[in-house]
């Protein structure tokens, strides 16, 4: 009887999420990732001005679909995203922790949170528009009321050491308010925000609604943030870089972004409203009211 | 001081239409007498009237006749960083120590001052910028005093605005307004930055500031402590000093786009938390089961309103084609009976463009939509000989590639353009890069609520246009700016919520 060798098991290759597809770079670029120690991890996709450029018309393309999707039906997608997270948990936990060299308990703690949020999230998909908007008592015979929208195409700079609890934090208000997404995860643990994008991709979520570009973010940035048909950024991936996030501002006002500036963020805090009202256009339609 | 005049020197004195003959009216010009201007106003800081610091002026003239309505102070950074100053000290040793109560109490005797001295604020609104005594008697005064009461009773309740949020002010807030609601604008920005325990430094438009110097006197009035409001007169440079400031913790502005681009510059990488309400290119729809010569009113209020001065004007007219020959035969009608001329003049509709500058982008800009092919109409009309005057104007035949359909004109000139289903509608009026504002006229309300769900701006006007109210949020998509005014989003803009 021969023994058995030991089976070689089969590594992922990391991609780049665009349009709800998983190409390389176009550029054909990788660079390497490595765990807190300094082992190598995998070879990551390394996105260019171009690829970011693709990953804003596939968010464009998807805007009009997934805005006028019923606030319950986003709901239901990001909750199922939840469930498909859970479903991953192993995965996530051993990725969690090769990329931010946590305990294992302490990894499955964040993986356990990132969930937790994805399900608070979902649930304000169709709870919002009665917290923020409202009717508008006007001193004239005029029906007046106000709802939130989305503000439409949002590039954001992931937080750079949370690579999955910080990248959801960030994701998920963005797309719940039903604007889409081009995200540049975090340069140095990017392995798990290409995980999430194929638990996004699994979990009906549309293409294109949330594309994410791996690389290191300073390839990327400026091209989200100067973008004409890009709506609002998120710069808190800068945080630190007090020069280069405001630099991206600048950059930003040629078409009148909104901006989310770098902030010292707690992810294991409960989140407040912020992160999704910052992205909501607010609309007042008035009628006459008459016989 | 500055005498008042007889209305009979006025040059241009008596609305001009060309239904002279149709209807014939008497000049039934509004008194000066109410006023008493003074020749000249220093700078509002720390509740007083002072000399800027390098001294420099300008003059205020009347649109209507160029004549010279007072010397205004030239404030540069020094009287900026005096202002800033003043407000700083208010904001710490008063105005943030004091309950939400007690502010609101200010604001609420403001708004009666207002009330009171409204007739004076008309007047002089209607001198100073052009705009009609109707209108400014009708709707900028009557908006100013509502915005200030309506906010007084905010500035107790912020904890019920935002709950479990514990809402802070900001600190000193730094704000530039334009000309076209001098006033009005100035209470959008004070009314709410107060209530919410801010101090400010208001910058009015160098072509309109005396209201906002009278203001200044209503301050005085009401004992309000010194510092609180700064008001800091003079042009572009003051407005930069301003923003650039580096001890505000707020710029609120309201104007063109293109100076919206450069604060958002100015304030990048500040901790300085910026609302901007900027240009607009309002597409008014016209479908055709709309209620037509309600519309047609709709459309001239969209429009005429205010000289066209309106950043949320309903500049281009959208009108299904299967009506568009009615609706165009019908608004020629109505336009020959508007009657342009004198501002102070009760009967008058449509008063004097603001300033020479003005005049002449109008000018360039309805010049082109000539030579790029769109066909101009006017109603006869004399206008008078002094002042800064443009007609009502439309231009039809209008493609979405011409300047004037995508080009804020800011002034009495409509854009006509046809389109045949809803969806081309819905395309043609989000085929631009601002998106403050928009009309639609029809008889159906499932369509009315389509459009609106649709159509990217901030306001939408359903078988009305250019309606506001204190307690209606408003405000731009896309490059058009961001935050709202008004309402309780207006207050958003004034607060922080950290812990620290």
């Amino acid at each position: 009887m021969g023994r058995i060798m030991s089976r070689l098991d089969v590594r992922k290759t990391y991609k780049l999420a665009i349009g709800g597809a998983f190409p390389r770079s176009e550029s054909g670029r990788t660079y390497v990732v490595e765990d807190a120690q300094g082992r190598f991890l995998a070879n990551a996709a390394s996105a260019t001005r171009k690829d970011a450029r693709d990953a804003v018309v596939a968010a464009r393309k998807a805007f009009g679909g997934w805005s006028s999707r019923t606030a319950y039906n986003r709901g239901q997608i990001l909750y199922r995203a939840a469930e498909v997270l859970e479903g991953r948990r192993a995965q996530f936990v051993e990725e969690v922790q090769g990329s931010e060299g946590l305990s294992r308990k302490n990894a499955e703690a964040t993986v356990d949170a990132a969930t937790d949020r994805l399900v608070w999230y979902a649930g304000w998909a169709d709870k919002l528009a009665q917290v923020v908007g409202g009717t508008n008592p006007v001193s004239a015979p005029y029906f007046d009321f106000s709802i939130p929208e989305p503000t439409g195409i949002v590039g954001v700079l992931a937080p750079q050491e949370s690579s999955l609890l910080g990248l959801v934090s960030v994701v998920a208000p963005v797309i719940v308010t039903g604007n889409t997404v081009v995200v540049a995860a975090s340069t140095a643990r990017p392995l798990p925000s290409i995980t999430f994008a194929e638990v996004l991709a699994t979990s009906d979520l549309p293409g294109g609604v949330v594309n994410v570009l791996t690389g290191p973010q300073a390839d990327t940035a400026p091209t989200l943030a100067s973008h004409m048909d890009v709506n609002a950024i998120d710069l808190t991936g800068t945080l630190g870089n007090d020069d280069v996030g405001k630099e991206l501002e600048i950059a930003a006002a040629d078409n009148l972004k909104r901006v989310r500036r770098a902030q010292d963020e707690d992810w294991n805090a409960d989140p407040a409203l912020d992160r999704m009202t910052w992205v909501l256009e607010t609309k007042t339609v008035w009628h006459p009211i008459g016989i | 001081m500055v005498s008042t005049r007889s209305t009979t020197s006025d040059p241009g004195s008596g609305p001009t239409s060309a239904s002279t003959g149709i209807f014939d009216y008497a000049p039934a010009p509004e008194s000066r007498s109410v006023l008493n201007l003074r020749s000249s106003y220093g700078l509002f800081i720390d509740g007083e009237f002072v000399d800027p610091v390098a001294g420099g002026s300008f003059k205020s003239i009347s649109p209507a006749s160029e004549e010279v309505l007072a010397e205004i102070a030239e404030g540069d950074a020094a009287d900026v960083d005096l202002a800033v100053q003043a407000a700083r000290r208010a904001y710490t040793r008063t105005w943030s120590r004091l309950s939400g109560r007690e502010r609101g109490k200010y604001l609420f005797r403001i708004a009666r001052i207002l009330q009171e001295r409204s007739r004076e604020l008309a007047v002089l609104e209607s001198l100073d910028n052009g705009k009609p005594i109707r209108e400014s008697r009708d709707v900028d005064i009557p908006q100013v005093a509502a915005n200030f009461f309506y906010y007084a009773g905010w500035a107790d309740k912020l904890d019920y605005a935002f709950p479990g949020k514990a809402p802070r002010p900001l600190g000193v807030a730094g704000q530039v307004i334009p000309w076209n609601f001098p006033l009005l604008m100035l209470s959008w920005k004070i009314a709410p930055a107060l209530a919410c325990g801010n101090t400010v430094v208001l910058k009015p438009a160098e072509t309109t500031p005396l209201t906002a110097l009278l203001f200044a006197e209503i301050c005085q009035q009401a004992d309000l402590p010194p510092g609180v409001v700064n008001i800091v007169t003079g042009a572009g440079e003051t407005g930069r000093a301003l923003v650039a400031h580096p001890d505000i913790d707020k710029v609120a502005f309201t104007g063109s786009t293109d100076v919206g681009r450069q604060i958002a510059k100015t304030v990048a990488g500040t901790r300085k938390k910026v609302t901007l309400e900027l240009g607009g290119k309002a597409a008014n729809i016209v479908f055709d089961d709309a209620p037509i010569d309600q519309a047609v009113e709709g459309i001239v209020d969209g429009i005429f309103f205010n000289q066209g001065h309106v950043c949320c004007a309903g500049s281009r007219l959208l009108v299904q084609e299967s009506i568009a020959e009615d609706v165009l035969a019908r608004l020629k009608r109505r336009m020959t009976t508007l009657r342009v001329g004198d501002p102070l003049d009760k009967n008058t509709d449509v008063g004097a463009i603001n300033s020479a500058e003005q005049l002449a982008k109008i000018r360039e800009l309805s010049d082109v939509g000539e030579q790029e092919g769109a066909g101009r109409w006017s109603p006869p009309c004399d206008l008078p000989s002094n002042g800064f005057w443009f007609p009502p104007t439309i231009f039809t035949g209008v493609t979405q590639a011409h300047r004037i359909a995508r080009e804020e004109i800011f002034g009495p000139v409509l854009s006509v353009l046809t389109f045949r289903t809803p969806a081309e509608a819905v395309e043609k009026a989000n085929n631009t890069p601002f998106g403050l504002s928009a009309g639609v006229w029809t008889d159906k309300g499932s369509r009315s609520l389509w459009m609106a769900d649709k159509l990217r701006a901030g306001v939408v006007w359903a078988n009305t246009f250019n309606k506001f109210d204190p307690a209606s949020p408003f405000g731009g998509y896309k490059e058009s700016g961001y935050g709202r005014e008004g309402g309780r989003h207006g207050l958003e803009g004034y607060l922080r919520w950290d812990a620290s």
